[in-house]
């Protein structure tokens, strides 16, 4: 199928034949086909966990303000994240799709806490 | 010394030298100054070394875009310390006041600070636990002092001002 828009450009969509597209680009030069983009990549891609690691200068209070501000968490949660850091050396704080979690580790490097990206096996 | 709020300012009244002397050393505390321990501190690796692409466009991408963070934090403080910059009286007391909406740009300087400077002298954390250690036997002392006094200050101002 192909939706043919007022602007006159040409919309290929996923599952248009083969035929059918080579069909539209051969008609016109001034109909350049715009295929919908597909998310495999991304669907298949295992979430990235953001983890926080123990460091003895940071103070409690400090990146349990860190924890609140960056994952909007109440302060309770943010707590018990900031205990599990400290008592058991790290704590996920969040895990899901790697460029949201390059994010979320850049703003924590911001609050100079140690921070990384983990693969989830 | 004597710290309190004043409307939309924090005041600490009553510095004494050593103290304001230890205030105007937070900008140059925060710098690494080629220690790599430090440099490294500041400037973590934001995955396991096996994730090596990840790292080397961190380095590419992210890390100035922090040294731009930090250097922008530094920079208000900076101008915030100008008022302790006066020698008419030396050796008098002074009083310096942050506007509470720079808290945020001292708790990152502290901060940078106070990992800089544990990170160069290789502090344990029995040393940075024990708060009643003299700051006047060693260079060392001294900068775990520093240290301390600059997580005083930070709590100080995660209490008085709502940061979240």
């Amino acid at each position: 199928m192909t939706v043919q828009p007022r602007s006159g450009l040409a919309v290929a969509l996923p599952n248009e034949s083969a035929s059918a597209k080579a069909k539209v680009r051969g008609s016109s030069v001034g109909h350049p086909v715009i295929e919908a983009e597909t998310k495999a990549a991304e669907e298949v891609d295992l979430p990235w966990q953001v983890v926080v690691h123990n460091d003895p200068v940071n103070l409690m209070t400090y990146v349990t303000m860190v924890f609140q501000k960056v994952f909007g968490l109440p302060r309770a949660q943010a707590e018990i994240h900031m205990m599990e850091v400290h008592q058991k050396g790290r704590s996920i704080l969040w895990t899901g799709v790697r460029e949201r979690a390059e994010l979320y580790v850049q703003q924590l490097h911001g609050y100079l806490l140690l921070a990384t990206l983990e693969r989830t096996v | 010394m004597e710290m309190l709020r004043d409307g939309d300012c924090l005041e600490l009244r009553d510095l004494d030298p050593f103290l304001a002397e230890l205030l105007r050393q937070i900008p140059a505390s925060t710098k690494a100054e080629g220690v790599e321990s430090a440099e490294r501190r500041l400037f973590s690796e934001p995955a396991a070394a096996s994730e090596k692409e990840l790292c080397a466009e961190w380095k590419v991408y992210v890390q100035p875009e922090l040294r731009r963070l930090f250097g922008n934090a530094t920079g208000i403080v900076i101008a915030d310390l100008e008022q302790l910059a006066s020698n008419e009286k030396p050796f008098a007391n002074c009083t310096l006041r942050i506007p509470t909406r720079n808290g945020e740009a001292w708790l990152n300087a502290l901060n940078q600070a106070r990992l800089a400077i544990a990170a160069k002298f290789d502090f344990t954390e029995s040393e940075l636990s024990d708060h009643y250690r003299s700051p006047l036997g060693s260079r060392r002392d001294l900068s775990l002092f520093q240290v301390n006094f600059y997580g005083f200050l930070q709590e100080w101002i995660l209490r008085e001002v709502d940061c979240v």
